[in-house]
């Protein structure tokens, strides 16, 4: 029983008893929380359990640039014929109830020779205190809990707020280079923005604003050759040049017409029962990593519209909702497309926007004809760029086509617009990072 | 990065001088430098010595330090490097009363660097210094071969932690009065059974026939012998000088890679034998600490306490030091806190000498009550720790000193990890109590590098062939192709690891059937990893 039930009247109460309350609710949380144990005397040391007393003042930014320089150097490795040792990670700050964080970061392991204390051994630490041998004295979730830790995980992606937008920049960079993601075919057929901008990049002979000394140089050395000063295997007299007028190369600013082409993606999920744990993981991670990617390839020019699904379709505001909804409630696809298909005719976004649909599932669908479902997907096709389909299969599915599967079979997306739509499944419980990339490049390739 | 201000450093002179007086030994001078928390992130991939070698591994740790900042942004404290003088570095905007006990801890680890005898290989050199000159050659040799210098560190880092330590650490103070005279260690262990092939029959005929003439004529029995084996054994001296001209012996399989391998004796490559040379002096460097951490931490921790309580500036804040200090040395419920048991031990061993209980009288006691009586008032306790402090490793502790009075006293005890799958769980339980238990489970954490070493009767100038000593545990697959890729390069031929794998049988009843071994040789040619299983299996 909590301590403090027993002052619910708290604002009668003394300040300092106020205070001692706080404080022990406050350690009390603070033992919730703290599941991580250390296990090896190497992994703490004097700046860690010394705490200080203040806030850091500065927030150090990671340098872009060396983490460029880096993945640079790891991709010679492979011309050099050695692996590459770079891997990409997340950092994710889960924040209950605010907006989790993420950042990304690069980590590499030094190999060497090391026991792998992993088969025989059993898991062993210390500890001291009270307790009969056979006493259970704590307790941590089996699971690492969603969104926390290192890896994979479902993570933050609202690009309304700066700081996400740029690391979802970063990471769409990274995958882009990293795994090779293609990139964006575009289709041409939708209107771009065109703005333009002035910039330093036509050519001028005789004025301008800023001489251009190479091109000026072999301009020179042209005329000089022409008029016999330069004479093939005799010493270069330079003093005896002659410099014609139109020698002289400017650089001169001119009007340059820039394209920017937009991107809407809606990322669509089943938020029903069956959903729960590993199939949402994987499918909010695929999605957080194909929004990152859009980000890169459209230089932020990315919005996102996300709509989750049982039986009934509804719009969330956020990434985190998106994330974290969960119902017990029936699956029903159909009104999820039908929604998508409302939201672009109401505002009309074909004609600005290249359209992206993305859709993840555990490939449960209580309509088993699928009739409506291609039909809304049919309607979808003239608007988007493509439209791709997850089926994360829960393990007790087995190999069995899903419904989800079986409609698009039989609506023959998959032959016959193979421009406009991809599917991929696999199994929930087996999907690592690499495997959701790979799923990626199914989705997105051109 | 700046100094300490004059008001702080007048404090930590004044903490030098009780630290002294109180026995502790270290070098005059002192550095101390204020660093932000970004100075740390950027140092602590470089284990704090601002002028180590520049590398990219380095690199994205910084950057993945740089990350996990953004999300914990954690306030580190205070560190302290061994070099000459010694640096240490603090946060900025810490109270006086704070500085005294962290300074104090410092002086600690300061005073362990510079007598405990595992550090002895750094006490003439400032390592700082040494680091500067080998980032400087590094950087000269970046800039003439571009990428594959960093390759050449990447291959030499990945056998850095089985360098040989220890053997270095043993010749230091090694007079060799032991070894035989070296004419008659090549003849009997080097001449007769590797040029001639004599059986060990015929080799201890040979000694027995030095040693009858040693015994009649102790003073020309060399001479004599020699005279003779030079008759029968005309070519016995020019073999004899060129063995004697040879280089000593290799400490380890980087060091012998380096004086060995023929890629790098081309003219072209030698240039990588200094970069070789800078990694393994580094790891040799930092060998040590990985071996000391509990008994450093609990002498520091040891000596913030006991100095900053007899401090009359601790007045007014004892409160908030005690919530400090069992903090950083308080044992854990779940886990392993260095500070706590090294402290413990450390006191534990004061206690034992105090009472005169390191001796053989009270060895021979074996009544509980016996025991528990014994005090002989000796007055050795603080003599006792000093010793500890001057010749003890981290293993060394533990396994001398973890007995079952020990971990009764402080209530320890061995936790285990199970699941629980009923409710979703992992749990903790308190597995054992016996002494024996927690010693093992102690000395299995602590930081133990396989032994790798070369077989030079197998290897050849195209075939290198390194053989892992098994001791329980196999080596982490994953790493082996890359680890042998790196010294293929570098041996500029086959490489070939011989070493043990444990294959698992799930389906076995027993834990006897569960587990058995397997030896295998990875063999590594032109970037290609092949594993073999020999036919005569005797692991």
């Amino acid at each position: 029983m909590n301590i403090s039930d027993n002052y619910k009247d708290r604002e009668n109460l003394p300040e300092h008893i106020i205070k001692e309350l706080e404080l022990i609710e406050k350690r009390q949380e603070f033992l919730k929380d703290s599941v991580s144990v250390n296990t090896s005397p190497y992994s703490i040391n004097d700046w860690q359990v010394l705490p200080g007393f203040h806030e850091p003042d500065t927030t150090p930014i990671a340098s872009l640039k060396t983490l460029e320089d880096l993945l640079g150097q790891d991709k010679r490795r492979e011309e050099d014929g050695f692996t590459r040792r770079i891997r990409l990670g997340k950092l994710i700050k889960p924040a209950p109830g605010k907006k989790g964080k993420i950042v990304i970061v690069p980590t590499t392991t030094e190999p060497k020779f090391y026991h792998d204390d992993s088969v025989t051994s059993e898991e062993e630490t210390g500890g001291s205190g009270e307790g009969e041998e056979g006493d259970v004295i704590g307790q941590q979730q089996a699971e690492p809990q969603q969104g926390e830790g290192e890896g994979q995980g479902a993570g933050e992606g609202d690009s309304a707020s700066h700081e996400e937008g740029t690391n979802a920049f970063d990471l769409g960079k990274v995958l882009t280079e990293k795994f090779k993601l293609p990139n964006i075919k575009d289709k041409g057929k939708k209107r771009a923005l065109n703005k333009f901008v002035y910039d330093l990049t036509d050519r001028n002979r005789r004025f301008g604003q800023l001489l251009e000394k190479k091109a000026t140089l072999k301009k020179i050395v042209e005329t000089n050759i022409m008029l016999g000063n330069i004479k093939p295997g005799e010493p270069i007299d330079t003093q005896n040049f002659v410099i014609g007028p139109r020698d002289q190369i400017f650089r001169i600013m001119s009007a340059e017409r820039d394209f920017e082409t937009q991107a809407i993606v809606f990322f669509v999920r089943d938020y029903s029962g069956s959903m729960q744990g590993k199939p949402t993981e994987a499918i909010v991670t695929q999605h957080l990593f194909i929004y990152s990617w859009l980000m890169y390839q459209y230089q932020n020019n990315v919005q996102t519209r996300f709509i989750v699904h049982d039986t009934e379709a509804k719009e969330v505001d956020d990434f985190q909702k998106y994330y974290q909804l969960q119902v017990a409630g029936g699956t029903r696809v159909a009104p999820a497309f039908k929604m998508v298909n409302q939201i672009i005719a109401e505002e009309n976004l074909a004609a600005d926007y290249n359209i992206y649909v993305f859709y993840g599932t555990d490939g449960d669908d209580w309509d088993s004809d699928g009739k409506e479902l291609t039909e809304e997907i049919l309607k979808l096709f003239p608007a988007t760029s493509r439209v791709g389909f997850t089926v994360a299969k829960n393990a007790w599915g087995g190999e069995n086509k899903t419904t989800v599967e079986r409609t698009i079979e039989k609506s023959g997306f998959v032959e016959k617009r193979k421009s406009e739509f991809r599917i991929d499944d696999f199994s929930a419980e087996s999907a690592d990072e690499n495997r959701l990339i790979e799923s990626i490049k199914k989705l997105v390739s051109p | 990065m700046h100094l300490l201000d004059q008001h702080a450093k007048a404090i930590m002179e004044e903490c030098k001088v009780r630290a002294n007086n109180a026995g502790l030994q270290f070098d005059h001078e002192t550095l101390e430098y204020i660093v932000s928390n970004r100075d740390m992130l950027d140092l602590s991939p470089k284990v704090m010595i601002p002028t180590l070698y520049d590398y990219w591994v380095n690199d994205v740790e910084v950057l993945k330090e740089y990350g996990k900042y953004k999300l914990y942004p954690s306030n580190p404290y205070e560190t302290v490097i061994n070099s000459r003088p010694a640096i240490s570095f603090y946060n900025d905007n810490n109270p006086d009363w704070l500085n005294i006990m962290i300074f104090y801890h410092v002086l600690g680890h300061v005073d362990f660097f510079q007598n405990n005898r595992l550090f002895e290989h750094t006490w003439t050199d400032d390592f700082v210094g040494v680091a500067l000159a080998d980032k400087r050659l590094i950087e000269s040799y970046r800039s003439k071969y571009g990428r594959w210098t960093d390759y050449v560190i990447e291959f030499s880092r990945s056998i850095d932690n089985i360098s040989g330590y220890f053997k270095t650490l043993a010749l230091l103070n090694y007079d060799g009065h032991l070894e035989p005279e070296s004419m008659l260690n090549f003849y009997f262990n080097t001449f007769l059974p590797d040029y001639l092939k004599e059986d060990e029959f015929q080799i201890y005929k040979e000694q027995e026939r030095y040693n009858k003439i040693l015994k009649n004529n102790p003073d020309i029995a060399e001479s004599s012998f020699f005279a003779q084996v030079k008759s029968r054994h005309p070519e016995f001296e020019s073999k004899y000088k060129n063995a004697v001209a040879q280089a000593p012996p290799a400490l380890d399989l980087l060091e012998y890679i380096k004086d060995q391998s023929p890629f790098l004796n081309l003219e072209s490559n030698r240039w990588m034998k200094s970069v070789m040379t800078v990694i393994r002096n580094t790891a040799l460097y930092f060998a040590p600490q990985m071996r000391t951490k509990i008994v450093n931490e609990g002498w520091a921790s040891y000596w913030h306490d006991k100095l900053f309580r007899g401090d009359e500036r601790i007045k007014g804040h004892e409160v908030a030091y005690s919530a400090l200090n069992a903090g950083v040395t308080s044992l854990s419920r779940v886990g392993l806190n260095p500070y706590a048991i090294g402290l413990r031990l450390i006191e534990y061993v004061e206690e034992l000498a105090e009472k005169g209980k390191l001796s053989r009288e009270y060895q021979k006691l074996i009544l509980a009550d016996d025991k528990n009586a014994f005090d002989s008032h000796t007055g050795n306790g603080q003599e006792a720790i000093f010793k500890i402090r001057e010749n003890f490793s981290d293993f060394m502790l533990l396994n001398t000193f973890v007995n079952q009075e020990f971990v009764d006293r402080h209530n320890l005890f061995v936790t285990g990890k199970r699941p629980n799958p009923e409710k979703g769980v992992i749990e903790y339980y308190v597995k054992s109590r016996k002494a024996e238990d927690y010693k093992k489970m102690l000395i299995d954490s602590l930081y133990h590098p396989p032994v790798i070493k070369v077989d030079e009767k197998i290897s050849t100038k195209d075939s290198l062939y390194i053989r892992h000593s098994f001791e329980g545990k196999q080596l982490i697959k994953d790493f082996i192709p890359e680890v042998l890729i790196g010294l293929s390069y570098l041996w500029g031929g086959e490489v070939k690891l011989e070493t043990t794998e444990i294959l698992v049988n799930q389906k076995a009843e027993t834990e006897e059937d569960m587990y058995s071994l397997q030896k295998v040789i990875f063999a590594c040619k032109d970037k290609k990893i092949s594993k073999i299983k020999p036919e005569n299996n005797d692991a």
